[in-house]
This record gives C-alpha cells, sequence and structure tokens, in this order.
C-alpha cells in the first residue's frame, strides 16, 4: 500500500470508522446514518433466535451425537434480565446428561448468548477444524451440547453433570455494529458450578473477518493442552504461545464483559 | 440497630445499613436482580428519609461488608482521616446534602476527601436529583500528573481508544492519527488488547511509545492488559507508563479480577521505578462500574452503587492518573435502559470527584441495551457541566473490538464547544504546534503519514 497522503486513505488501514468527515463537530449526514443503520440491525439481531433443528443436522454430520438443552431462561426477556437463569439449567437437564455422562472428556456447549448468529455460522466448521486435533491429543469427545437462551456459565454446569475434563463453550458474543456474527469461546478446566470468570480462558471474534473458525480451532487445542499441563484454566494459564496475532481477551479485563 | 420511617400510614423497617441504603437507591435493574431493590416507591422514600436522619458518624461505626472478611472494608476505616472528617462530623446524611449543595466550596471539598468514606458519598448521592449531582460535583477540584496536567479547570480530557480486533498495529496506528486529528489524546491513548498474550502487549506498547515519542505528544500510553501481564512487560523492559486494572469495592469481586491490593501495590512499585513520568508519578489507571460485584456474586447483600463507590476508595490508595466508571458497559440485567445508564454515570462521577479522583466517565452502551445515541449526548453533557475529567474517544463512537458505543472523537469536539472547555494545556498547545487544533485538513500532516508505510 501506498504512504497515505488524505485523511479519507486512513480508511485502508481498519475497519473503525475513521476519517468520517465533519460537519462542524459533528458528523456528516450520511455518516450519521450509516451508523443509525447499523445499530438498528444490530438491535434486531440481539432478539434473533437460534435455529437447532438446523445447528443440529450440521453438527450431526460431522459424525458426532448432539444433545439439546434449555437454560432455566424461559424467553428472550427473562435471559435479558436474569443472567442467573442463563446460566443455570432448566429442570430435569442435568439428570438427563447425567445419563450420557464421559468422564475425563472434553465437552463442547453451542450456545446461542446473545447474538445466535454466530454460533449457527460458524461453529460447525470451527467443531470441523477442531475434531482431528482433538483425536490426535487423545481426547474423548463427550457428546455436544446445545444450549439455548445460554449464558458462558451454563456450560460449568453442563460440564459438570457429563463430569468432563474440560469444558468449551462456543457462545454468540453480544452483536456490535460492525459485526453481528462473532463467536467467543470459553475453555474452563474442570468444570463446576460457581466457577468464576477468572477460571476461564477465552478466544473472542471468531469469524471469517476476525479469527477465522479454523485458526480458533488450533488455538483452542493449544489452549487445552496447556490446560491439561497446568491442571487448570484462567488468569494462571498465560498465553504465551510466540506469534500469535490473535484473539483472545480475559473476560476480566473488562468491567462486565462476559455474555 | 435498625432503621424505620413511616410513610402513608405504613411503618417501614430496615434492619441495618446495607438495607437502608439498597432499599433508599433509585430503581435499577441490578438491584432487582440482585433482590435488595425496595419493592415499593413508598418503601424507596421510607429509606430515603430515614437514610438523610442517619447521622454521617454511623458510617464509622456499621461496615457494609464485614470488616474481618474484607480487606477493602479494612482499608477503608483503617484509613480514614478524622481530623479532615471533623467540618461535617456533626451532620446528618440529609444535613450533608445541603451542606454540599450551599456552603461547601472547592478548597474545603478538596480538604475534606480523605475523610469521607464511600458509603457516605453514596448515601449522599442516594437523595440528589441528576442537577444535585451535576451541582456538588462542579465544585471539585482533582488534579493529576505524568506528562500532562489532568483536571484543571475549564478543561476536558479524552481517552483515545484506538481498539483493534486482531490487535493491528497499522489498525490501531490509524485510529490514532484519526484521534489526535480530532483533538483527543490527552487524557491517555491506551488500547484495549484483544488478546492478554505478554509479546503481544510488549509489541503494542513499543508502538504507542514509538507513535508518542516521534510526535513529542505530551501524554501517555497504556494498554490495559491484567496487571500480572504488565508485570511481566515491565520484567521484560517493555515501556509501560501507565498500569492499568479493573477493580471493583470488595474483596471477592478482586479476587474474581485476580487482583489483591498487595498486587496493585506491587505493580505501582514495579511501575514508579521505571520513572517515566515528567511532570508527576500518578500512573495508575482503573476502571469500574456498577453490577461486576454481583456479577462475580461478590456484593454480600448491598446495592450495585455501593459497592461502585466502595471500589472508588480502592482506586484512592495508589494515587491514580485516572479513574473511570465503564457505566454503560456491563448490559442491561444491571442498567436496563438510558435513564438508569445517565443517573448511575452522574452518581459515580459524584462519588469519585467528593472522594478525591480524577473522575472519568465511559459514557457507553451496548446492543442490548435499551439505549441509543441520543441517551449518550444527554449523559455526555450533563457531565460535561458537572465537571468530568475525561470521556472517551472511539472513532465513530464503534468500537470494533470491544462491540459496544462510546463517545466519539466528534463528541470530544462536541462537548468542548459547546462548554466552553479546552484539552489539558500542554496537549492544546501540541495541537497549535501541528496546525490541528481548530480544523481537521483533509490532507494529512506531513510528519504523520510515514507512520502508516
Amino acid at each position: 500500500m501506498s504512504t497515505p497522503v488524505l485523511w479519507r486513505d486512513l480508511r485502508r488501514y481498519t475497519p473503525a470508522r475513521v476519517a468520517l468527515g465533519r460537519a462542524g463537530n459533528a458528523l456528516p449526514t450520511a455518516a450519521h446514518l450509516d451508523f443509525q443503520e447499523a445499530h438498528a440491525r444490530a438491535r434486531d439481531a440481539v432478539w434473533s433466535g437460534l435455529d437447532a433443528p438446523a445447528l443440529e443436522g450440521a453438527v450431526g454430520a460431522l459424525g458426532v451425537p448432539v444433545r439439546r438443552v434449555a437454560s432455566a431462561a424461559p424467553d428472550r426477556r427473562s435471559y435479558l434480565l436474569r443472567p442467573d437463569l442463563g446460566r443455570r439449567l432448566a429442570d430435569g437437564e442435568a439428570a438427563r446428561l447425567a445419563e450420557i455422562a464421559a468422564p475425563g472428556s472434553i465437552a463442547v456447549v453451542l450456545a446461542d448468548g446473545l447474538c445466535a448468529t454466530g454460533v449457527q455460522a460458524h461453529a460447525p466448521p470451527l467443531l470441523a477444524a477442531l475434531l482431528p486435533g482433538l483425536r490426535a491429543a487423545g481426547w474423548q469427545l463427550a457428546p455436544v451440547v446445545i444450549a439455548t437462551q445460554a449464558r458462558v456459565a451454563l456450560g460449568d454446569a453442563v460440564g459438570e453433570a457429563l463430569q468432563a475434563a474440560a469444558v468449551a463453550v462456543l457462545i454468540g458474543e453480544r452483536p456490535g455494529l460492525s459485526a453481528t456474527d462473532s463467536l467467543g469461546c470459553y475453555l474452563t478446566w474442570a468444570p463446576r458450578r460457581g466457577r468464576t470468570d477468572a477460571e476461564r480462558n477465552c478466544i473472542s471474534n471468531i469469524r471469517p473477518e476476525g479469527l477465522p473458525p479454523e485458526a480458533a480451532a488450533r488455538k483452542l487445542l493449544w489452549l487445552l493442552d496447556a490446560a491439561r499441563r497446568l491442571g487448570q484454566t484462567g488468569v494462571a494459564l498465560k498465553d504465551e504461545e510466540p506469534a500469535a496475532p490473535l484473539v483472545a481477551p480475559q473476560p476480566q479485563d473488562r468491567i462486565g464483559g462476559t455474555p | 440497630m435498625g432503621f424505620a420511617h413511616t410513610v402513608g400510614g405504613t411503618r417501614h423497617v430496615f434492619p441495618d445499613l446495607r438495607t437502608l441504603l439498597a432499599r433508599a437507591t433509585p430503581s435499577r435493574s441490578g438491584d432487582v436482580l440482585a433482590g435488595v431493590a425496595a419493592e415499593s416507591a413508598a418503601e424507596r422514600v421510607a429509606a430515603q428519609r430515614a437514610l438523610a436522619d442517619l447521622p454521617l458518624r454511623h458510617f464509622l461505626a456499621e461496615a457494609v461488608v464485614p470488616y474481618e472478611a474484607d480487606e477493602v472494608t479494612r482499608l477503608i476505616l483503617d484509613s480514614h482521616d478524622p481530623a479532615a472528617f471533623a467540618p461535617v462530623a456533626h451532620l446528618t446524611v440529609g444535613g450533608f446534602r445541603d451542606w454540599l449543595l450551599g456552603e461547601a466550596d472547592s478548597t474545603a471539598l478538596t480538604a475534606l476527601a480523605p475523610g469521607l468514606t464511600p458509603e457516605m458519598v453514596a448515601a449522599a448521592s442516594k437523595i440528589c436529583r441528576l442537577q444535585d449531582l451535576v451541582a456538588i460535583a462542579a465544585k471539585c477540584r482533582v488534579t493529576t500528573r505524568f506528562r500532562n496536567t489532568i483536571g484543571l479547570p475549564g478543561t476536558l480530557s479524552i481517552r483515545l481508544q484506538p481498539n483493534d480486533p486482531v490487535d493491528d498495529p497499522k489498525g490501531v496506528a490509524a485510529q490514532i492519527l484519526d484521534g489526535l486529528l480530532l483533538g483527543a489524546g490527552d487524557a491517555v491513548i491506551g488500547v484495549n488488547p484483544a488478546t492478554d498474550n505478554v509479546d503481544n502487549l510488549c509489541r503494542l506498547l513499543e508502538m504507542l511509545d514509538g507513535v508518542r515519542a516521534r510526535f513529542d505528544i505530551p501524554t501517555q500510553t497504556c494498554v490495559l492488559a491484567h496487571v500480572t501481564t504488565t508485570l511481566l512487560a515491565i520484567e521484560r523492559g517493555a515501556p509501560v507508563d501507565l498500569v492499568f486494572q479493573s477493580i471493583g469495592g470488595t474483596q471477592k469481586t478482586n479476587e474474581s479480577f485476580a487482583v489483591s491490593l498487595a498486587l496493585l501495590k506491587e505493580a505501582r512499585e514495579a511501575a514508579l521505578a521505571l520513572r517515566r513520568g515528567t511532570l508527576g508519578d500518578d500512573l495508575m489507571y482503573f476502571e469500574t462500574g456498577q453490577g461486576s460485584a454481583l456479577s462475580a456474586e461478590a456484593h454480600h447483600g448491598c446495592d450495585q452503587q455501593t459497592i461502585e463507590a466502595r471500589a472508588y476508595a480502592v482506586a484512592r490508595a495508589f494515587s491514580p492518573l485516572l479513574v473511570n466508571s465503564v457505566v454503560g458497559f456491563i448490559g442491561p440485567e444491571y442498567l436496563f435502559d438510558g435513564k438508569q445508564i445517565t443517573r448511575a454515570g452522574l452518581e459515580d462521577h459524584f462519588c469519585g470527584k467528593l472522594l478525591g479522583l480524577p473522575m472519568g466517565v465511559d459514557v457507553c452502551y451496548t446492543n442490548h441495551a435499551e439505549a441509543d445515541q441520543d441517551d449518550m449526548d444527554a449523559l455526555l453533557t450533563l457531565l460535561g457541566v458537572a465537571g468530568v475529567t475525561y470521556v472517551m474517544g472511539v472513532a465513530g463512537a464503534d468500537d470494533v473490538m470491544l462491540a459496544y458505543q462510546s463517545t466519539s472523537f466528534h463528541d470530544g469536539l462536541y462537548a468542548r464547544a459547546a462548554l466552553g472547555k479546552r484539552p489539558a494545556p500542554e496537549f492544546a498547545a501540541w495541537l497549535e504546534r501541528m496546525g490541528i487544533a481548530d480544523r481537521t485538513l483533509e490532507a494529512l500532516p506531513a510528519p504523520m503519514t510515514d507512520l502508516l508505510r
């Protein structure tokens, strides 16, 4: 790329809204309405639902067993206002999962989170990329769990019921203005109810334009291997993987940042 | 001991101080979620009347979180300055509000700060209207220094927040240039890293410091990693100006952030030893936000605003350069809509300023909250009148890494123009030297063009 000369040339280097111009101190009309449109789309995405049968079909096509569970949140509004309900399994779900317990396995939970678009689109390719690596590392995969109205910590309850050694929760991230299809991945060693966010590691912004699903799968395998060696996840597991311009914010680094 | 007040023939009883404070709190979703909110408007006003009659001295005798169980409570009570408290020691909470609105002046408030506890100022805020929160905070003067002077009367500083989804140095640099062209960056040029990787942190720190040094910008830089990662970066010799950390108002909340008072002290001392400040050595940068304690189930039955004020006691123990509440980031389960976010932002600024902090606010919202740009404009304007130390500057108000909306570089220009504010004086002089103080040229200033080569 040639050296930038004009203010608007900055746009070549970032997806951020730079060089928008000025109308006085404000945004010019077109830039202002671009923003309003993006916000309208993000608002609608928050209320979009997960097509669980379609996701179940896509995952089943990879040749792994799938189970569906619901959180204790009965609807979207309750989910938004009562995160505690989204972290708990609905009545009876834990007992049903216990029947298919896989002690010492890796459990994978596909959760709708704050926006289902990302998990719908990017969880199957991520899983497809993950499976060979898990087999190579000698991991047993528990039945994949699709969870609706789910928060990250629901994975603790799922992992506990399945007696898994670790749980990876692939969850739809809160939609931003520029991306409404971001997937997050939270890895928790020895999952049990009551784990805190400081006890997890996170890979975020998984989407083709961010961290591609295949790269996220490699990252997850690296974290999983490190977690097995350390016997824990979270702040103690420093991401010191060399030369990794990747994406994994620790959720505790920003107030309230965990979906 | 308990508290009680009768409203409309019904006697409302509050068994302890934390319950009284919680029931007196203006309505917000997080307190309902915690099960500590008043169950009716009448109960709320009864609690507010009982609270108004409570002597300020009582806050030194009854802790809302047990002293034995919580190092933040111990910090608050053990560091209380009785001599500074003396001028208001005879007042009730209601009398204190009247005094703050009336005779209190800037000098008196500065002297009083070490004599106030977070619970006292939280209590006062609960019986204030928005205009009271604005008028009282506007009397406070808090000035801090590292490479420039932040918080002088008539100034409004901006944190330039050039976050990139994959920490691409060119993506960060392009946003820094955009922000500088629009007058932002005097509070700090501060990046939230997309990954807490130590190599990545060092790379970003070198890049930020390179830009600052090359253009001789009188400001400081920061990568907002976890404090333990920043300590590793210091060990590796990275150019660390400020030490960042998210903090909360109880020991258990801080444990959920994997920090303690001892760890914060260690990190501050490590950064002080680098001697990078030129005008002063205020080098801690803290972020807080209502709801983080409940989110970690570490609230001890308290309301979220009281716990938030306690986080400021943690902050003031470390002489910070910058402290801001990230008021709308946490989501609708804690602050449901624009009205609740607006009130919380003004409460946080009020409490921080009375406790002597250089208080800024991240005026922001997420896409699952019932809020929009109009709410942000109102809160930004109110905070500007209240003398907020700094706000955020994000390209086009859209943080493409954290996926939320904050104030834009343009919003900073608006607020300064509408309220007659200027940047920190050293930074204002730099903008003049660069020829970008009053306008944004279509052509980039010549020295900046090769930054992205």
